[in-house]
């Protein structure tokens, strides 16, 4: 052990391998559902954001198996309709939005900080509750009839036109929108005012910066949605004009507001999977992050320029021409940072000691398809190619490897590397790498032959397709059930380990962050006492001494 | 050598398969196509030299760096100020480069020459129409003479639509409300899909139209045709009108005559036909039924299709209902 090794945290209490430990210390449904304690919530948010992507990706499934040919023989046209609308619904608001947040987040934030929960545990229970009950409401919509706007609820095809629950789905909408403030401000609060002794904003985990900016974008976008969805509310129930041109209202100032939300809280579902990454490539390399404040700086002006770039998806809506110019501009402005980050990690893996193990699998799959997806954004942000690329395939393709397969890569990552402290248990490794391998291929097949499809101008959103683009969609369908099949069996190791796997080791992986100070799975209170933070988070014994 | 089966890949075009067709992009159609297809594969050229240089590096490292036993060491490395100024300079040149070789093409887009043939182009729920103005015709294709700049001025009757044309590199949101403009020149006759690209319901799928480009003779011979036919058809009656307005209306897109199901039931054999309603009852299709489906079509929805179809109150004089119920009578 090398001197600067002194981030201790002994207390004469530790057992760090306890048999009674937060999992186990109290029991019964209720102490589940009425707990204030974040790990808890942080599982139960897990558990219930994965049911529900199982529930968007059967849906999304019954998509591709539809578009397997160019006839729509399958399902109806209404019927495919509401499947992609439920598929995009249930994916943004109720997986992607919460995903690494409010379930790794909620678990790790506080252990992070060496501290005992996050600043308002019964606000964080609250906002758990506020997510159910808004999650009702779509579930709801599911089973009544369905609806059939797109995700985007764009009108007046949405406030006049529409067939089904659509008032429904937007007040779950609306619901959901403050349990994602009221994270947020707790996320602010409790980095800004609780952090161990000795932890200094340049100490913090860059999982931690990711978070911060994160709950800055919800706290600050989410009530945009929130009254414009309410003021959809309004016009369709009330038939005021406010959207609708047949009733004197105007069409695309719903677009501005609804994407002066939706776009910030792309990096509402991409910032955090960043933080994962800037965690695992460091831990999994044993070496010291590449530009520490590069990455972290990085975070917070995504999080500002991506509030700026909102028209980015109106060039075709009927904006002006000089609107659209600016919009391409500043879009420019966050494919930069963007660009910084993976050029660090990158050099993160320079003359490190790279372990070929699951996570490194993950983190470095996630490295391949965010850079797919971030390089096909510059196509999107420049003018005249979106022109020809805009509400097509390419657009579908561009925001599954940037959302879906930056997200999700990101969230299947962080399970990994942070299951042992979340379940005292050790994942089988040889059925881990395998099962990447799989994942990895079914996704890059799903997706990449959409961007030839939607180049050579195969709109989105179509029931039926013309028989040139037959085999782009072909290759797309198989690989979208290798890719489902890989997440069942990833499904079903990880459980399986539960059951069966081995007793995790304290700190399997040799991380330095403070989640790893204390037990796990962690005591009922984190900690026996406050640890003091006297090292960074990537200041790995193996690191050489000097230079 | 690249394997054969890369060469897609790299843009290497099926020079076979129409004018200017690469992998990637469709044939070049219009004279924008080309530009914008530079501006396409010049970003494409940056994106593929990025992504090899980046994911090269995560390759080597990963295999050269790889673990051999847990504990060794690692270098003390902890950032580089020259080098992250480097790679933030150099992606933000590329990126103005970008934005402004794809701003100038794009204003090469929207603006269109002084000197453009107007046609009109209304957009509803499933259809498109096309006016010309100069010429007093209604078309249900866009036809269009080559060489010669378009201006087409569009409008929309209901939701949001958007006109494409993938050949031309063109696209443009069709908005009720207000009037949006695309402009095009197509240098050579050749035919070519317009898509719907904004979601407009049941039909989005199957709301697709066809530009013609006929050289300016044959272009002539179709615009006396249509004058033609528009003068007769003030004298067509009956059944032969109301072929023509089903084909007009675009009633065809949604209702088969050959007894298929498509977005809605199909029209042989209706009348006197005994239809089960989504609420339940049933009701013999008659003269009123069919009237009132075509005027106020959600008032009786046939059981297992979607109460979709736009109502046709106030679009329809007497004479054409009629012709249309006389039409539909007389499939069987």
């Amino acid at each position: 052990m090398s001197p600067q090794t002194a981030n201790t945290y002994a207390h004469p209490e530790n057992d760090l391998t306890p048999e009674v430990n937060y999992l186990n210390a109290t029991k019964g449904l209720k102490s589940w559902l009425l707990t204030l304690d974040h790990k808890r919530i942080g599982v139960m948010y897990l558990v219930t954001i994965l049911t529900f992507f199982m529930v968007g990706g059967l849906l999304a499934l019954g998509i591709r198996a539809e578009l397997f040919t160019p006839e729509g023989d399958l399902f109806t046209a209404a019927t495919y309709n509401k499947m992609f609308t439920l598929h995009g619904a249930i994916m943004v608001f109720l997986v992607l939005v919460p995903a690494i947040p409010a379930s790794i987040g909620n678990f790790v934030l506080p252990l992070m900080l060496g501290q005992k929960d996050v600043a308002f545990p019964k606000l964080n229970l609250a906002s758990f509750w506020i997510y159910i009950f808004g999650a009702a409401f779509l579930v709801f919509t599911l089973i009544n009839g369905g609806v059939d706007t797109g995700w985007t609820f764009y009108t007046p095809y949405s406030s006049d036109h529409a067939s089904g629950s659509v008032v429904l789905t937007l007040t779950g909408a609306f619901i959901l929108g403050f349990s994602s403030i009221l994270t947020g401000l707790n996320f602010i609060v409790t980095i800004h005012k609780m952090r161990a002794p000795g932890q200094t904003w340049r100490k913090m985990p860059l999982m931690l910066w990711a978070l911060y900016s994160t709950s800055v974008i919800q706290v600050l976008a989410t009530p945009v949605i929130a009254i414009t969805l309410f003021l959809l509310i309004f016009e369709r129930i009330l038939e005021i004009g406010i959207f609708d041109p047949s009733m004197g209202g105007d069409p695309v100032l719903f677009q501005h507001f609804f994407w002066f939300y939706s776009h910030p809280v792309v990096y509402v579902m991409v910032l955090p999977a960043f933080g994962v990454i800037s965690e695992t490539v460091s831990v999994h390399s044993r070496k010291h992050i590449f530009g520490y404040m590069a990455i972290a700086g990085s975070s917070v002006s995504i999080a500002s320029v991506g509030f700026l770039i909102w028209g980015h998806h109106m060039f075709l809506s009927g904006q002006s021409e000089l609107q659209g110019a600016i919009f391409s501009f500043l879009t420019f402005g966050v494919a930069i940072p963007t660009a910084i980050k993976n050029f660090s990690w990158i050099a993160t893996l320079w003359k490190g000691s790279i372990r070929w193990n699951t996570v490194m699998f993950y983190t470095l799959g996630f490295i391949w398809i965010f850079l797919i997806g971030g390089l096909t954004g510059l196509f999107l942000a420049t003018m005249a190619t979106d022109v020809h690329l805009h509400d097509t395939y390419f657009v579908v393709a561009h925001f599954h490897y940037v959302m879906m397969g930056g997200t999700l890569f990101a969230l299947v990552t962080a399970i990994h590397h942070w299951w042992p402290k979340m379940t005292g248990k050790m994942f089988n490794e040889t059925i881990g790498k395998a099962t990447f391998w799989l994942a990895f291929i079914g996704y890059n097949l799903t997706f990449f032959p959409q961007f030839v499809a939607g180049t050579q101008g195969m709109p989105r959103r179509y029931h039926q397709y013309v028989p040139e683009f037959e085999v782009w969609m072909q290759a797309s369908t198989i690989g979208s059930f290798i890719f489902g099949l890989a997440l069942f069996i990833i499904l079903g190791y990880l459980i399986h380990s539960l059951v069966k796997g081995v007793k995790a080791p304290h700190n399997p992986w040799g991380a330095v962050s403070l989640e790893w100070e204390t037990a796990t799975p962690p005591i009922e209170h984190n900690f026996h006492g406050l640890p003091v933070c006297t090292k960074g988070p990537y200041d790995f014994d193996e690191i050489e001494e000097g230079a | 050598m690249i394997p054969s089966l890369l060469l897609p890949l790299l843009g290497v075009g099926e020079a076979a398969a129409g004018q200017g067709k690469t992998f990637w992009m469709p044939p070049q159609a219009s004279t924008l196509a080309p530009d914008v297809d530079k501006v396409f594969y010049f970003i494409y050229w940056v994106d593929i030299a990025f992504f090899v240089l980046m994911m090269g590096a995560v390759i080597f490292f990963a295999i050269k760096y790889k673990q051999k036993k847990e504990g060794e060491k690692t270098s003390a490395n902890k950032g580089s100020h020259s080098l992250e100024l480097v790679w933030a300079v150099v992606p933000t040149i590329l990126s103005v480069v970008m934005f402004v070789t794809g701003f100038r093409v794009y204003v090469e887009s929207v603006i269109p020459p002084a000197d453009s043939y107007d046609v009109r182009v209304v957009a509803q729920k499933w259809s498109w129409a096309f006016e010309y103005p100069s010429e007093g015709i209604e078309a249900t294709e866009l036809v269009v003479p080559a060489d010669t700049n378009v201006r087409l001025t569009m409008n929309s009757k209901d939701v949001l639509h958007s006109f494409f044309v993938p050949d031309f590199r063109v696209k443009k949101d069709v908005v009720p409300g207000r009037y949006s403009v695309v402009w095009f020149n197509a240098p050579e006759p050749g035919e070519h899909h317009i898509f719907c690209t904004e979601y407009c319901g049941d039909g989005h799928s199957v709301m697709l139209n066809t530009v013609k480009v006929l050289p300016q003779d044959e272009y002539d011979a179709w615009l006396a045709s249509q004058k033609a036919v528009a003068e007769a058809e003030g004298d067509l009656t009956g059944v032969a009108l109301g072929e023509s307005l089903f084909a007009k209306k675009a009633c065809v897109g949604c209702h088969a005559i050959d007894g298929t199901k498509l977005v809605g039931p199909p029209m042989n054999g209706l009348l006197g036909r005994t239809e089960e309603l989504a609420d339940g009852s049933t009701i013999v299709a008659d003269d009123d039924y069919i009237r009132e489906s075509i005027l106020a079509p959600t008032t009786k929805v046939v059981a297992g299709y979607a109460p979709s179809m736009p109502p046709f109150e106030g679009q329809l004089s007497e004479t054409e209902i009629n012709a249309l119920i006389d039409y539909i009578k007389s499939l069987d």
